[in-house]
């Protein structure tokens, strides 16, 4: 059987990809790509967590499920964001909309 | 320890998923980078099934691939910013610093704490149906999933309403409802 | 380890077998379209090679291998290549749960005819038509021309607009049998089939499926006449062939899947236990070509929806009478008044 440190090393590893992505990627798609990365690496822990500590609560599937829905809603009014911004400013560089600072 | 298949097919999903998380992050093409973004998610939903989860590997596929990843696409293209000049990154060797001190900290966490660590027991086998009580259990995650449910259609007419085209420009055509 | 090298071999045998089978079904559905179109509209069709034709689908073939395989100057060469490939897997691997029949022995081996029989498996063929559309948008985009790009996107919108519909239809079979194991669903159906006790799911399903497989009346993304054949117009050669191949792969696949939900799949009545349970595969087998049969029969009845009708019908029509019917269902089977077949 695979120990749960491997999943555990993979889910991290993707995590910190994911937080790379979003402090160094400058367009807002790649930015939202890499914050679905950071959702997956979670997700990917709850579940192993669930799997090696606590198959008989579902608990762990449960919360994954959830993930699922905050990131589906997450990712439409994000993208519908960027295109309303888009199509307003035909731009989508994070560092570019600065309409709100001063 | 010895290697079994199961072994194997743990390595090929991993790779898929970090290489494909590396991809999503360093490729500058948006269309490549949502792409690998697909191959990393589906690295994911073998995982599940190698963590006996298929009901959570195929809604993996289904939200993750068949929807979101769809929708990212889409907006690539709608946007046509699939080349367009995205400027140098500021800070590269701060944020790979950061990332990799996380990541070793994390590594430290996990090997310290969890290493070794096997199943403690079997999943058992109406785990799919377990999941489908407790969400309308109203002791477990009837409220959470109607949450959730109402989230969904939130972002839904959200979504709607941001994205559309024909915004009303004046006054005029806002209509009469609820002028105050 | 031996039990697992026999496990290996009985998956090896049984994924190439249904590989083989929906490459040769591929094959005899074009034969099969064209001559039964032919006939309702007064034709012959081709007659030429072989008997009635039937060598038809391998002259088509031949003269695909030997076309020239032009990539346009602007296309991005990976994904232009990789398209064709990412439309045909889906394709492919949607029957991999669909049981062919009950147990058998062959040669003193017992096996079940059906690859993997997982207790996802409706959901593992909802998720697997919700990725079949990356083939057609990545074509669309790849060939870097407006038309391709337009039917692209078309057939977006369209798969993800009836892919709702379709998951609220396949849920009423699902609540009838409490599984969504294919062959529990199958088993349930022994005494009457679904189509009759669900007949608004199986007509919601059935259409949609015709708008999965980009099927007339929904054909519009690739409508020859607007489009110029939609995703597919810079696409020639074994490229083009493997578009053609995965949409009538796709139409063995969903008819398979519409027999299994709605027609009790292998089973006939207890006929399905002759022959020493090779009359399953055999019965299933005249259940797709009927349903195949009857695709062509729309085709050459319909005429092409316009896009906002498509997209309104989708929306307005098909999801809010299949989430009425999967509701009034629900309430029936909580109360009674239809059996649950758990």
């Amino acid at each position: 059987m695979i120990p749960l440190h491997w999943f555990l090393l993979v889910a991290a590893g993707m995590f910190c990809l994911g937080l790379f992505g979003v402090l160094i990627r400058r367009n807002v798609v790649a930015i939202l790509m890499s914050i679905e990365l950071m959702l997956n690496a979670v997700n990917l822990n709850l579940v192993a967590f669930w799997r090696y500590l606590a198959p008989e609560h579902i608990n762990g599937q449960m919360f994954a499920v959830f993930v699922f829905a905050v990131a589906a809603a997450e990712v439409s009014v994000g993208l519908a964001l960027i295109i309303s911004i888009y199509r307003n400013r035909d731009d989508v560089n994070a560092g570019d909309l600065n309409l709100l600072k001063w | 320890m010895s290697l079994t298949p199961l072994h194997a097919i743990f390595a090929l999903m991993s790779l898929f998923t970090v290489g494909g998380a590396v991809g999503v992050v360093l490729n500058r093409n948006l269309i490549y980078a949502a792409m690998y973004l697909v191959l990393s998610l589906f690295g994911i939903a073998g995982l599940f099934i190698l963590l006996e989860a298929p009901f959570l590997a195929a809604v993996q596929i289904l939200v993750y691939v068949g929807a979101i990843s769809v929708l990212i696409t889409i907006t690539v293209m709608v946007t046509r910013c699939v080349f367009c000049k995205e400027p140098p990154p500021r800070q590269l060797t701060l944020v790979a610093v950061m990332a990799a001190l996380v990541m070793v900290t994390l590594g430290f966490v996990i090997m310290t704490r969890f290493g070794g660590l096997t199943p403690a027991a079997d999943v058992p086998a109406d785990s799919i149906e377990q999941l489908g009580v407790a969400f309308v259990n109203p002791q477990a995650y009837l409220v959470p999933f109607e949450v959730a449910s109402i989230l969904l259609l939130g972002a839904l007419i959200g979504a709607i309403f941001i994205a559309r085209d024909d915004l009303p420009r004046d006054e005029e055509a806002v209509g009469g409802d609820d002028h105050a | 380890m031996s039990d697992f090298v026999i496990f290996l071999i009985d998956a090896a045998v049984k994924a190439v077998l249904i590989i083989v089978g929906l490459v040769l079904g591929f094959a005899y559905t074009t034969w099969l379209e064209r001559r039964f179109i032919a006939r309702l509209q007064s034709r012959v069709g081709p007659n030429r090679a072989g008997p009635a034709g039937l060598l038809q689908p391998w002259a088509d073939a031949l003269k695909l291998f030997f076309k020239e395989d032009i990539m346009p100057t602007d296309a991005d060469r990976i994904i232009y290549t990789l398209a064709p490939a990412v439309t045909s897997v889906p394709a492919l691997i949607v029957l991999g749960v669909v049981p062919f029949g009950g147990q058998i022995s062959l040669f003193g081996y017992q096996t079940t005819l059906g690859l993997a029989d997982i207790n996802v498996g409706v959901l593992y063929i909802v998720a697997v038509t919700s990725i079949a559309v990356y083939g057609v948008v990545l074509a669309g985009w790849a060939s870097s021309n407006k038309y391709a790009m337009m039917g692209g996107l078309r057939a977006t919108a369209q798969m993800i607009s009836y892919e709702l519909a379709m998951g609220l239809a396949i849920l009423a079979p699902v609540m009838m049998a409490a599984s969504m194991s294919m062959s529990d669903i199958i088993d349930a159906q022994q005494n009457i089939w679904f189509v009759f006790l669900q007949p608004i799911a199986a007509v919601i399903f059935y259409i949609t499926i015709l708008a999965e497989t980009n099927r007339s009346p929904f054909d519009l993304p690739e409508a020859e006449q607007e489009l110029v054949a939609g995703y597919h117009t810079e696409y020639s050669g074994m490229k083009f062939a493997s578009f053609f191949m995965a949409e009538y792969m796709k139409m063995i696949a969903v008819s398979a899947i519409f027999s299994a939900l709605f027609l009790g799949g292998y089973r006939f009545f207890g006929l399905e236990n002759l022959l020493g349970g090779w009359m399953g595969p055999i019965i299933l087998f005249v259940k797709i070509v009927a349903s195949l049969a009857f695709m062509v029969w729309i085709r050459a009845t319909l005429p092409r929806f316009r896009y906002d009708k498509l997209m309104a019908f989708g929306w307005k029509v098909l999801l809010p009478l299949s989430l009425a019917n999967a509701v009034v269902t629900a309430v029936l089977i909580v109360l009674d008044i239809i059996p649950s077949f758990a």
